[in-house]
């Protein structure tokens, strides 16, 4: 086989060359302002996962199995997208860039967005999408009990409200999987399915990475890997009752926290930022 | 809203009622509520029967033309606001199967008909939602429609779907607020934004102005609703009325009602303006609207696919009780 000739010709490094001098520099995307970038990193992984997640259960609206779900499901999404306002809203204060909550929801594309995987797996049937709401929801309120009491006020301030309507969420979540798993044999074989499909997307809720560190340290925010014995302790009391198994695997997809994701966010802002994206500056 | 064409029987004159039939009809005239445990005609019964269900009805297929949106809803307080409406119409299918059951009908029973294609819901809501701007035209339109005919039925004579009608008419009102002032936001926009709302406009002004029902004259069922306080205007009543409030909001945004002939009437003191296409409103009912099959569908398919969540839950309960009449032994 011949081998490849260098791409790299003198003509195509002259091209280079004159294409750079010809075009200004491509405008800067907005830094944080210094010693923030924690934070806002931060801020975005809460706010960028109940958004994510809210979006996920907005979706059932008028298609969920009983009126009562109907109704439960727009309150558990209308909590989220509360949250999230709140969440992004501090976000972009702290960055210091002018960006509101509604500029970073909707004019961010994917390698931006720092959820959880878990939050944009795709809804499945309903007791996929409640299995992910419990699963999530246990961790989520022992992740606000921890920033309820941060060293940020701004942050305690939100933990609290938003802890409030989680521990509602958590409550309605871990009913509904107890009584699903523990109803007819189709019911509970549906529950398993789905937490054995979503178990290796809650790994990831655990790790911890430089920022979190720094997080932890400075008292803002609790340490991931401390959350994982009251989210054992939750899952352990309910899935038992639930007579559902925990799966044996510890082997976490990850990469949400850092802005790599799964081939669904891409989708769900191609649906989100749809508006926003086709008619830039516009207001609604 | 939403009870266009209900079925009931033909009026009786009081030589031809029944001594309990008269003494029902004279508690009406009187202004009283009529309460699940009384006594009732069948005929009344049947009629409520049927006007609450396709009212239940309407609310629930009525939240898939705006949950079209939802995911797609521009801001997030917009997102917030959507999902709160379509909510609030889940709750007040609630409140409705609820009213209904009371005349002894149960929800799983209605719904069943509804699947069946026995029983109807509005028109309107067999129309698609094509652009933002027909989250601002459904609220002002489709929420105003439904209030101009739901403020009177709060003084019906049925007590449960009168107490139903109080607490609906109050959520409604928001909603037409809310989607007045999407409409606001979009004519007052960008040159796109004020095409989509004129467009809103255009295509929707018809099938809200369907949502009255027939003309008076081709309503075969209205006499004897009227006489039992099921209903209470004609539909051509309410249609002028709700022209007369709509046009000058309308003139308001700056958008233009597609109707050549609309003009201001002084001598009745309201406008004139341009029946509706009734031959598109019986297609729409024969179930040949753009989104007939579409919603009916969707309708089903929820059904379907959550019977065994349905069914698990009940399992549940029964185990669950079972344990607990053991643990009593
Ligand atoms: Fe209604
Ligand atoms: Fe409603
Ligand atoms: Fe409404």
């Amino acid at each position: 086989m011949p081998s490849l000739p260098d791409m790299n010709t003198p003509e195509v490094a002259d091209l280079a060359r004159r294409e750079a001098d010809a075009h200004p520099a491509h405008p800067t995307v907005p830094q944080p302002d210094a010693g923030q970038e924690a934070l806002f990193e931060t801020l975005l992984r809460i706010g960028d996962s109940t958004l994510i997640l809210g979006h996920r259960v907005s979706e059932w609206c008028g298609h969920s199995p009983a009126l009562e779900e109907d109704i439960a499901l727009a309150n558990v999404a209308l909590d989220l997208i509360g949250q999230t306002q709140l969440w992004l809203g501090l976000a972009g204060e702290v960055e210091g860039q002018g960006r509101s909550a509604d500029d970073l929801a909707y004019l961010r594309d994917a390698w931006d967005f720092r959820n959880l995987l878990i939050c944009e797996r795709p809804n499945g049937d309903f007791g996929h999408t409640l299995m992910r709401q419990f699963l999530f929801d246990a961790w989520h309120h022992e992740l606000l009990k921890g920033l309820a009491a941060s060293s940020d006020p701004r942050v305690a301030e939100i933990a609290a409200k938003a802890g409030k309507e989680v521990a509602y969420h958590l409550e309605r979540s871990s009913d509904l999987v107890v009584r699903l798993g523990d109803g007819t044999e189709e019911s509970h074989r549906r529950m398993q399915e789905a937490l054995d499909a979503l178990w290796p997307y809650t790994g990831e809720m655990f790790l911890g990475d430089d920022k979190d560190a720094d997080m932890a340290a400075r008292g803002i925010a609790p340490d991931p890997a401390s959350l994982r014995a009251g989210w054992d302790e939750t899952l352990r009391h309910v899935l038992t009752e639930a007579t559902l198994q925990i799966p044996e695997g510890d082997f976490a997809h990850k990469g949400g926290k850092q802005g790599i994701h799964t081939e669904h966010l891409g989708y769900i802002l191609a649906e989100m930022q749809f508006l926003q994206r086709a008619y830039p500056g516009a207001s609604w | 809203m939403y009870a266009q064409l209900v079925k009931s029987e033909g009026t009786k004159t009081r030589e031809e009622m029944t001594p309990e039939e008269l003494a029902f009809q004279e508690r009406i005239d009187r202004g009283e509520k009529i309460e699940p445990k009384e006594w009732m005609p069948e005929g009344y019964r049947k009629t409520l029967i049927r006007q609450i269900g396709q009212h239940a009805h309407s609310e629930i297929v009525g939240q898939l033309p705006e949950g079209n949106w939802i995911t797609r809803a521009p801001t997030l307080e917009r997102k917030a606001i959507l999902l709160a409406k379509v909510q609030d119409e889940a709750g007040h299918g609630l409140y409705l199967y609820s009213a209904a059951e009371t005349l002894g009908v149960s929800r799983d029973e209605l719904m069943e008909l509804l699947h069946a294609g026995k029983m109807k819901y509005s028109s309107i809501f067999n129309y698609p939602t094509l652009t933002w701007a027909d989250m601002g035209a459904v609220g002002w339109l489709v929420d105003g429609a439904a209030i101009m005919n739901q403020v009177p039925l709060q003084r019906t004579s049925y007590g449960p779907y009168s107490r139903a009608m109080i607490r609906i008419c109050k959520e409604e009102s928001f909603h037409q607020r809310q989607g007045y002032a999407i409409m606001m936001k979009m004519a007052q926009g960008t040159p796109a934004q004020k095409r989509m709302a004129q467009d809103a406009l255009n295509r929707l002004w018809y099938p809200a102005l369907m949502m009255f029902g027939p003309s008076d004259k081709d309503s075969v069922h209205s006499a004897q609703s009227m006489a039992w306080k099921i209903k209470m205007n004609t539909n051509d009543e309410l249609r002028q009325k709700f022209v007369d409030q709509t046009v000058p909001q309308a003139e308001y945004l700056g958008l233009t009602v597609p109707d050549p002939n609309l003009k201001w009437n002084e001598e009745k003191g309201g406008y004139d303006f341009s029946e509706p296409d009734w031959s598109e409103f019986y297609d729409v009912l024969a179930g040949n609207g753009p989104c007939n099959k579409d919603r009916l569908g969707a309708r089903v398919k929820a059904w379907e696919d959550g019977a065994w969540f349905r069914e698990g839950l009940m399992a549940h309960a029964e185990k669950a009780a079972a344990r607990r009449a053991q643990a009593a032994e």
